[in-house]
């Protein structure tokens, strides 16, 4: 698993194994993220297109191109194009932090969602609504901040164990989310006006995206996608085990910290913006690995794209489902995403990454 | 024999040692030529968890041979002394026809008085509430003695309350015992590995879409339960079941099973959503003897069937392969086990809802009182009857009678045992 420049020379080339020379390899990679970008592009148009009214491909180009103020411009403007955007970079966020988390804890079954920094965020965010009296998103965004970090600390604390197997992680992050979740169950019973607002916001939506929304998580997002996608190169000295990973000259508690907040900032920020969105964080790295092989950096390139496109599918299919009403979208993708996940669990081996 | 127990153990932490250290090694081998370190662990995990992991039969063993090779505050002499101990505390009945019982003093004294304190904390709970009762006017109130308004609050308002509450916590506490086992981990307990989703989801489902009765509820989670468990049984089926599939299949159903749940919540007009909350929580608000005669009709079968299996149970714990040579029919006895808890486990959270937490709490602190190795299903079945019982006059004392539901305090306590519980077994290099 030699680690393969991405553009340029061919310098390590003579390490490498693989049959197509690594030039090409890197070619077709760079082909296939263009097409993923072309495909991530017409989900776009598809998700401001459909939904309860569907508006024809000319006029959304209309109302991007040339405002004018018709319904439909507004419907384009103020609710379909803040919420695809929405969904693109929550959606980035998600696969990114999954991407990350996996190559981190070595763990294959690792995944914001299941391993409860979700929960984490979604514990802070209602406490700070219901005791603190918190209202504003940029309030709580950092009490979202918050929660993932704790949990993501404890979650790396437990598998950074040896005996830390993928089993054990995710029974651990299962009950942790369990112990969360009722947690936030009991504050919604003591205070009905949060349940009404709560209930909406803890399936995981992105239906109350508008650009106040996006304004203010789009900054942590950005940053905390671009510090992971710096990260391939030392993730991938890591993926090779620590001592060998010392050997190669990687720092590894500097990337071990970094990464930690760039999990933290990726799904605080998702998770405040639009409530737990479980399972794209897992789907999509397995899906890439499939296409890139194990390159950490092509990995993450192609999660940031390929991620936004899933979650968006997701928020579609949501929308077609049950129209004129919505499923919300983390129900869809946890609906696609636990079979793969029991799938993943079946195979024989479970631990390839 | 303090020399030869030192000599004793020190040759087992000797042979530890050598034994972490080839596993260091292959483990770096399987690092550099890229593989995961934990691919050969999780290949096997049913065979480690025999030895390795919590819950296993091995456990008292294990844990006595490694301590002194792991934590450096270890006291060498303490595991011998206290297997001196432990042999001491069993003994067997025997009757002049050659009939034999191995009887564990300590798991029989430990079950005994969980018993004693579960009645106790009964009949103090049914003293408890807007028209407190002393402890002896509800004991003679009980025994049919009492004046008439007493009998009426005793008898119709609060011992169904308090019979639930008893069964209920039995029922989980033993069904936990039995995932805790089967799963080889203590936190592999109903509620978290989905079937307390699986019977939220169909009784949501009756509360939100049909609006149903009490008892259509109750009905729509038991079916619930059962589908959920059915299908994480076939699903986790591959040439037989093994702990960590299982566990894992659970996961993911119980992942999608609260999506729906939240979905189902989302679609409620709000005073549904109130009241589905509440379910979810878990309640003994309100429960009469409606809810009794199901449960107990459940238990009375259910029990026998699963104190019947026990030893097959303690006997998987040593791994499938030992378990079969012992005469044990494995996946017979895996599929009763697994029915009789899934239905336990439904039956209980139809009449209290899901209350969280019991199943995962109780096995594991009936076991620290017993210290006997093997699922003790019988203290897990009591403890889980105290705890419940317990919780609920706290949640009654500290909240107010009908205040609060139980799966709050429930929940809450649960939480900070599960990070006490995490730590731990961090610390032992289980987790």
């Amino acid at each position: 698993m030699t680690v393969v420049s991405p553009v340029k020379s061919a310098a390590p080339a003579e390490a490498v194994v693989p049959e197509p020379p690594p030039r090409r390899r890197n070619a077709t990679r760079a082909a296939g993220l263009v097409a993923a970008l072309g495909v991530l592009l017409l989900v776009m148009a598809a998700s401001v297109a459909i939904g309860a009214k569907a508006i024809p491909l000319d006029q959304v180009w209309h109302g991007i191109a040339h405002y004018a103020g018709t319904d439909t411009d507004v419907v384009i403007k103020d609710v379909r194009l803040p919420r695809t955007l929405l969904g693109v970079l929550v959606g980035i966020g998600l696969g990114l932090a999954g991407a990350v988390m996996q190559a981190l804890t070595r763990n294959p079954l690792a995944e914001p969602g299941i391993l409860g920094v979700n929960a984490g965020a979604s514990a802070a965010v209602v406490s700070a609504i219901s005791l603190l009296g918190v209202t504003s998103l940029t309030g709580y965004v950092w009490f979202a901040f918050l929660g993932a970090a704790i949990v993501s600390v404890l979650v790396y604390s437990l598998g950074g164990s040896r005996s830390a197997t993928p089993v054990r992680l995710a029974l651990a992050g299962t009950a942790i989310t369990a112990a969360l979740y009722g947690y936030v169950q009991a504050v919604q019973l003591l205070d009905t006006a949060a349940l009404d607002k709560m209930r909406f916001w803890t399936v995981g939506s992105l239906a109350s995206a508008n650009v106040t929304v996006l304004k203010q998580v789009a900054p942590f997002l950005v940053v905390g996608a671009l510090l992971a996608l710096i990260l391939g190169r030392p993730l991938n000295a890591i993926a090779l085990g620590d001592d060998t990973a010392r050997a190669l000259g990687a720092r590894l508690n500097r990337t071990r910290i970094l990464a930690m907040v760039a999990i933290t900032l990726l799904c605080g920020a998702a998770t405040a913006a639009c409530g737990p969105i479980a399972f794209v964080g897992l789907m999509v790295p397995h899906l890439v690995r499939a296409i890139t092989g194990p390159d950490m950096r092509w990995t993450l390139a192609y999660a940031a794209v390929l991620s936004p496109v899933l979650l968006l599918t997701a928020d579609i299919i949501g929308r077609i489902v049950t129209r004129p009403g919505e499923l919300q979208v983390g129900v869809v993708t946890t609906l696609i995403g636990g079979p793969v996940f029991i799938y993943l669990v079946r195979r024989r081996r479970m631990a390839q990454l | 024999m303090n020399a030869h127990a030192k000599a004793h153990t020190s040759a087992d932490a000797r042979a530890k040692r050598d034994a972490m250290a080839k596993r260091d090694a292959v483990v770096q081998q399987d690092a550099v030529t890229g593989e995961l370190g934990s691919t050969g662990e999780t290949g096997s995990t049913g065979e480690v968890g025999a030895t390795g992991e919590v819950g296993g039969a091995a456990l008292g063993r294990s844990r006595r041979s490694a301590g002194p090779a792991r934590t450096p505050r270890a006291r060498p002499e303490r595991g011998p002394k206290s297997d001196a101990r432990t042999r001491a505390r069993r003994t067997a009945l025997r009757t002049r026809g050659g009939l034999s019982i191995r009887v564990d003093i300590r798991a029989t004294i430990v079950g005994l008085t969980l018993t004693a304190a579960a009645l106790a904390m009964g009949v103090v709970l049914i003293g408890t509430g807007d028209y407190p009762i002393g402890f002896v006017d509800v004991v003679r109130t009980l025994f049919g003695n009492g004046t008439i308004a007493q009998d009426y609050i005793v008898n119709e308002l609060r011992l169904p309350r308090v019979l639930v509450a008893l069964l209920v916590g039995a029922s989980l506490g033993l069904a936990g015992a039995i995932f805790q086992s089967l799963s080889r981990n203590p936190l592999g307990s109903p509620d978290v590995i989905g079937f307390g989703q699986g019977s939220a989801a169909g009784a949501l489902t009756v509360i939100v879409l049909f609006q149903g009765s009490s008892f259509q509820v109750a009905m729509g989670a038991v079916l619930g339960g059962l589908v959920t468990g059915i299908a994480v049984y076939v699903l986790a089926w591959r040439q037989g079941i093994q702990g960590y599939r299982l566990v894992l299949v659970g996961i993911g159903a119980a992942a999608m099973l609260s999506a729906v749940n939240g979905y189902l919540l989302t679609k409620a007009e709000l005073v549904d959503a109130a009241r589905a909350v509440i379910w979810l929580t878990g309640s003994l608000n309100g429960r009469d003897w409606d809810q009794v005669w199901p449960l107990l009709i459940a238990c009375a079968v259910l029990a026998p069937v699963v104190f019947g299996n026990a030893r097959g149970l303690r006997m998987l714990e040593m791994g499938d392969d030992s378990a079969y040579a012992l005469g044990v029919r494995v996946e017979r006895t895996r599929l009763v086990m697994m029915l009789a808890a899934v239905l336990l486990t439904a039956i209980a959270t139809s009449a209290a809802g899901p209350v969280a937490f019991v199943a995962l709490t109780a096995p594991q602190l009936a076991r620290r009182l017993t210290r006997a190795p093997g699922p003790n299903l019988l203290p897990a079945a009591c403890m889980g009857a105290v705890l419940l019982v317990t919780a609920d006059w706290g949640t009654q004392r500290m909240f107010g009678a009908d205040q609060l539901p139980v799966g709050v305090l429930t929940g809450i306590l649960g939480g900070g045992y599960l990070l006490w519980l995490l730590v731990t077994e961090r610390k032992a290099g289980r987790v």
